[in-house]
């Protein structure tokens, strides 16, 4: 094979790979495409399935950890933490007021867990409050919150 | 399929009843269903993880339930008390039915 032929072959090959390339790596990112968004849920109605309409009151017992300011609303670093023993806790709900759909996450504990903590990271689309809304074993509900700045939304 | 996950506790020197904490992370897109896709005008489709289930042996010992807000690539971090010498198990649950699990092993004396 004189060097004409090699450089033929391999730019053949290499142009060959990157539209086969292409092709493959559209194919992976091809997500599903609907026409409407999920339904919305207000904060109101998300803090209404959670507690069943009964009162909650602020209780220093929470402790919600969060930053002023987030730059980035698609990452923001949240930790709740609960100053009672594990057994009367029965689970933590994180809530961010403004989302599209205000629930977030739900952690429900046992004994087991030796302590009712939970670390995430969450999406805020916009400056809001995060909530964290704490179930105790004898039905009753507390909570914190703590207003997040954020510089560029997170949610699309 | 399988998606990577990645689960590591701290701190790694544990006596029989300490607490440890656990991190996991799980590669996922997390998508809301909010995000327009730029060609067709289109939503694209919510693909998000909607249970995960931490079992210690044969215990199930603490569950999430998830939603769109929480970010991609989710991070979640909590505690178990290392109470006996038996596996640990994570399964992430999707909304369009896939299961990832990752095991780790916990040993006392």
């Amino acid at each position: 094979m004189n060097r004409r032929d090699f450089l033929k072959t391999t730019s053949l090959a290499a142009v060959s790979t990157a539209v086969l390339g292409s092709a493959v790596f559209k194919n992976l990112s091809a997500a599903e495409l609907t026409d409407s968004p999920p339904p919305k849920k207000p904060f109101d109605e998300a803090l209404k399935e959670i507690t069943g309409g009964k009162p909650v009151s602020d209780s220093d017992k929470v402790k919600l950890i969060a930053p002023e300011i987030a730059e980035n609303g698609a990452v923001v670093p949240v930790t709740v933490e609960v100053e009672l023993p594990v057994e009367q806790v029965k689970a933590i709900h994180i809530l961010a007021d403004k989302n599209w759909n205000a629930k977030t996450m739900s952690v429900y504990f046992t004994p087991a867990n030796g302590k009712a903590y939970i670390s995430t990271r969450i999406r805020l689309a916009e400056t809001m409050n995060v909530v964290a809304v704490v179930q105790l074993a004898d039905g009753s509900f507390i909570k914190a919150q703590k207003p997040v700045k954020v510089t560029i939304g997170g949610c699309g | 399929m399988a998606r990577q996950a990645l689960v590591k506790i701290n701190p790694k020197d544990y006596k029989k009843g300490d607490l440890i904490r656990v991190d996991s992370v799980i590669m996922h897109p997390m998508d809301t269903g909010l995000v327009k896709d730029k060609e067709s005008g289109k939503y694209i489709a919510a693909h998000y993880i909607t249970n995960v289930e931490v079992y210690y042996g044969d215990e199930k010992i603490t569950w999430m339930d998830l939603y769109g807000s929480v970010s991609a690539n989710p991070f979640i971090s909590f505690y178990v008390k290392a109470t006996k010498t038996a596996p640990l198990k994570i399964v992430w649950k999707d909304n369009k039915g896939e299961v990832t699990e990752k095991v780790i092993d916990i040993k006392v004396d």
